[in-house]
């Protein structure tokens, strides 16, 4: 295997990475200001903080290791979509600027106030929309280059129907992936009033969530072709995340193994995830650029790897240390225990 | 006037980076100050320094919100602003930027546990150990970036053939010359800066008559550490002098409005340039610049008029790296000399006055910072990547810089205003005093 590759499957593991921790956080700060406005609060208040409390600043991280190392790996995708994502990013970083040091502030400096709550909701839905812009434009057809310079199609992207789409899938997806996660969540807690709340909320949000996935790859064959063949060319990746799909929401629908029930998401989502990165392979914007054109040199390329492993190796026992004590430690998820900041 | 995506993509870099780094330096600084009072707390049996770290931590934190979120908005804009720079850039230096988020998610995760345990650990020692941890990423993450923009000064570590990068060598381009008085500097002022901040805050509760032993305690250690990390920024400032006549010398020079090339040079503070050039109104210190720049009253500092006008950076950055400096030397005037008054029991340390200038060394100590930050970054120009690449051809050929500077002025506005009012309710609702009296009571009880 070429080091190319090595570079972007860390890359996209990353950014699955992201996709799921942040789902999980963006889709509790929803329901969280949801509950909040409908008068539900009690039900579901508790648990969801005991969950973002530790983890807020997390996240984040997870988004800066995916851009930072593809700047590292492939230095010219920083020309390309630095270029024509100036305007998509910045409305996302002042969307993530905004939920993120809110948070803190309202948790912490502790004023509840519903335009904050709701703003802070919002945002959550917000963000994942602008960045998915990102996948959009890396499908093609809305960068032309002028002169030398890339530049962004904004009216072709705002009146895709593809644009659209995917936009639709990266927020009900949220939805879907927190609510079963704050389910099992929930049921270790043992706090079996909010478990059916969020239950509810997570069958109401699985249907949306294959149908939009179904409808993007439907508008793929229209807008590119290729990657539509390329797709089905590994059709039966897909067709196995679809049937883990039907476990989880089988096995929530009978109240049964929440916690299976959130692993057998984890692996639809990681399936058809990894099945489109390799789908769109060898390009990162098509058709522009590949992983190839766009590769570091090697001696970089190794140094990154390296730090990439012995980073992991302080990492992975730090993150472990972290879940032991808020994710999986009983006490703390029931809240039984005194807590002061 | 024309739409120059150039000027704007500076504008915005100025002002995203002119604010990050007054969180980022608190982020940098405080985890070791609060680890330096709770060890005191502990060996000492003290609940005063116990609480004071704890009270530090949860305003820290609000801080570390605003750190996080503008670190990431700077992170994204080096390419969305810098496009062509980061490309070049990123075939050469984007390791120490990767190891930089490894430092950040270390720290991240030990912050998180440390909030959330004060009261999970019988021992109490245990519970300061997770702030090690804390602090060694921060300052980790200081040193990782502090080296891509010590790159930018003197880059090494690649050769260009044809127009092609060729040879690269990721560790060399870590390791270039700039490398260590830059980090060095970074670290010791961010260390003295929330020093003289966190001794602010007690300053001027004794300023408004709070006369608790508590803040008294805390003007005192924080004043002494200070002190301390300021002795250490005046050393390294003068091994950043010695590196900038070696490996920078327009830098200098353009710091010193240093023209001509002469020996025994002095050092001119302040003054203002006439028309014809001449230097006036200025403090000349003799030998001074000599000193600074070899380290030999005698000894030849190269002048501004041997480089070609065109690399000349702007003239303004001689106030920028005065004022820098001159806050430093105050700051280390006025604590060690408030260090004496506490020793020698002079009365001075009750005046209201002398409280109040007290008070100031926070706010100057921050000024410095920015007044530091913008000598390091107009210093350099009109380099974007000292000696290939200029600052314009770095740019973004982009639309709408300009809407998105004020889109990110109103956020930077919006960010500090809340995070100072958060701060301030978050103390004024929660007094010390009444923390302690709260405490004792629980004591009480039991």
């Amino acid at each position: 295997m070429d080091l190319a590759i090595i570079g972007v499957s860390v890359l996209w593991l990353f950014l699955f990475g992201y996709i799921i921790i942040a789902s999980i956080d963006f889709g509790a700060g929803f329901f969280s200001a949801y509950s909040e406005l409908a008068n539900t609060k009690h039900v579901l208040h508790h648990i969801i903080q005991r969950y973002l409390s530790p983890l807020w600043e997390v996240t984040n991280v997870f988004l800066v290791f995916f851009f930072v190392g593809m700047v590292g790996f492939f230095p010219s995708s920083a020309y390309y979509y630095g270029t024509i994502l100036l305007v998509p990013i910045s409305i996302s970083i002042i969307l993530l600027a905004i939920r993120g040091s809110y948070y803190a502030f309202q948790t912490y400096g502790a004023k509840d106030s519903k335009a904050y709550i709701f703003l802070y909701g919002v945002a959550g839905l917000l963000i994942p929309a602008s960045l998915s812009i990102v996948l959009t434009i890396s499908e093609g057809g809305f960068v032309e280059i002028v002169g030398d310079n890339p530049k962004l199609l904004y009216g072709e992207l705002f009146f895709s129907p593809l644009t659209w789409s995917i936009v639709i899938l990266s927020v009900v997806s949220v939805l879907y992936i927190s609510a079963t996660f704050l389910t099992a969540y929930a049921d270790v807690a043992e706090d079996f009033a909010a478990r059916e709340v969020l239950r509810k909320y997570a069958l109401a949000w699985s249907g949306p969530t294959i149908l939009s996935a179904g409808l993007i790859i439907w508008q793929l064959r229209q807008h590119n072709y290729d990657h539509f063949t390329n797709i089905m060319n590994i059709w039966w990746v897909f067709g196995l995340s679809t049937i883990f799909f039907v476990i989880t929401v089988y096995l929530l629908w009978k109240r049964k193994f929440f916690s299976m029930a959130f692993w057998s998401l984890i692996i639809q989502f990681g399936l058809a995830f990894f099945g489109y990165g390799v789908s769109h392979y060898p390009y990162l914007l098509y058709p522009y650029l590949t992983i190839y054109d766009g590769f570091t040199n090697d001696a970089m390329a190794q140094a990154l790897i390296i730090a990439f492993i012995a980073g992991f190796a302080l990492l992975v026992p730090s993150i472990l240390l972290l879940a032991r004590l808020f994710l999986f430690n009983r006490t703390y998820v029931k809240g039984e225990e005194k807590r002061r900041y | 006037m024309e739409y120059d995506p150039v000027f704007f993509s500076r504008t915005l870099t100025g002002l995203t980076l002119a604010f990050h780094i007054l969180y980022a330096t608190i982020g940098v600084g405080v985890p070791l100050m609060i680890a330096i009072t709770q060890w005191i707390g502990i060996k000492k049996n003290d609940e005063h320094y116990i609480l004071l770290a704890r009270r530090w931590t949860r305003g820290f934190v609000i801080t570390v919100a605003v750190g996080v979120v503008t670190g990431t908005a700077i992170g994204l804009q080096l390419s969305l602003l810098w496009p062509n720079f980061m490309e070049l850039a990123g075939h050469v230096i984007s390791l120490p930027l990767f190891m930089e988020t490894f430092a950040f998610f270390f720290e991240a995760i030990f912050l998180g546990i440390y909030l959330y345990t004060w009261d999970r650990f019988e021992n109490q020692k245990k519970h300061m150990l997770l702030l090690i941890p804390v602090a060694i990423g921060a300052s980790f993450s200081a040193f990782f970036i502090t080296m891509v923009n010590a790159f930018m000064n003197t880059p090494q570590g690649f050769d260009i053939v044809n127009g092609a990068l060729v040879n690269v060598d990721p560790i060399a381009a870590m390791f270039n010359p700039a490398t260590p008085t830059k980090v060095a500097h970074v670290l010791t002022t961010a260390y003295m800066t929330s020093a003289f901040v966190l001794a602010s805050i007690a300053a001027f509760h004794l300023f408004k008559g709070r006369d608790h032993i508590y803040h008294k305690k805390a003007l005192y250690l924080m004043m002494k550490v200070g002190l301390i990390f300021s002795i250490a920024t005046v050393i390294v400032g003068d091994f950043s002098g010695k590196f900038l006549a070696e490996y920078q010398p327009e830098k200098l020079a353009a710091a010193e409005w240093h023209f001509e090339t002469e020996e025994a040079a002095p050092l001119v503070l302040f003054g203002w340039l006439d028309d014809e050039g001449e230097i006036r109104g200025a403090i000349e210190i003799p030998y001074a610049l000599s000193i600074l720049a070899h380290g030999d009253p005698t000894a030849e500092v190269t002048g501004l008029n041997e480089f070609p006008e065109e690399d000349h950076p702007p003239y303004i950055v001689h106030y920028f790296f005065d004022l820098m400096v001159a806050i430093g030397m105050w700051l280390t005037f006025i604590s060690a000399f408030y260090w004496l008054a506490v020793r020698r029991k002079w009365k001075v340390i009750k005046n209201k006055v002398f409280n109040f200038v007290l008070v100031l060394s926070g706010p100057l100590s921050m000024i410095a910072i920015e007044m530091g930050w913008f000598y390091a970054e107009f210093g350099r120009q009109p380099w974007i990547l000292r000696g290939f690449m200029r600052t314009p051809e770095g740019a973004t050929s982009a639309a709408y810089v300009d809407t998105m500077l004020w889109l990110f002025a109103g956020l930077y506005l919006v960010l500090g205003t809340a995070s100072i009012v958060v701060l301030i309710r978050m103390f004024k609702k929660n007094p010390v005093e009444k923390e302690l009296a709260d405490h004792a009571n629980e004591r009480g009880e039991r």
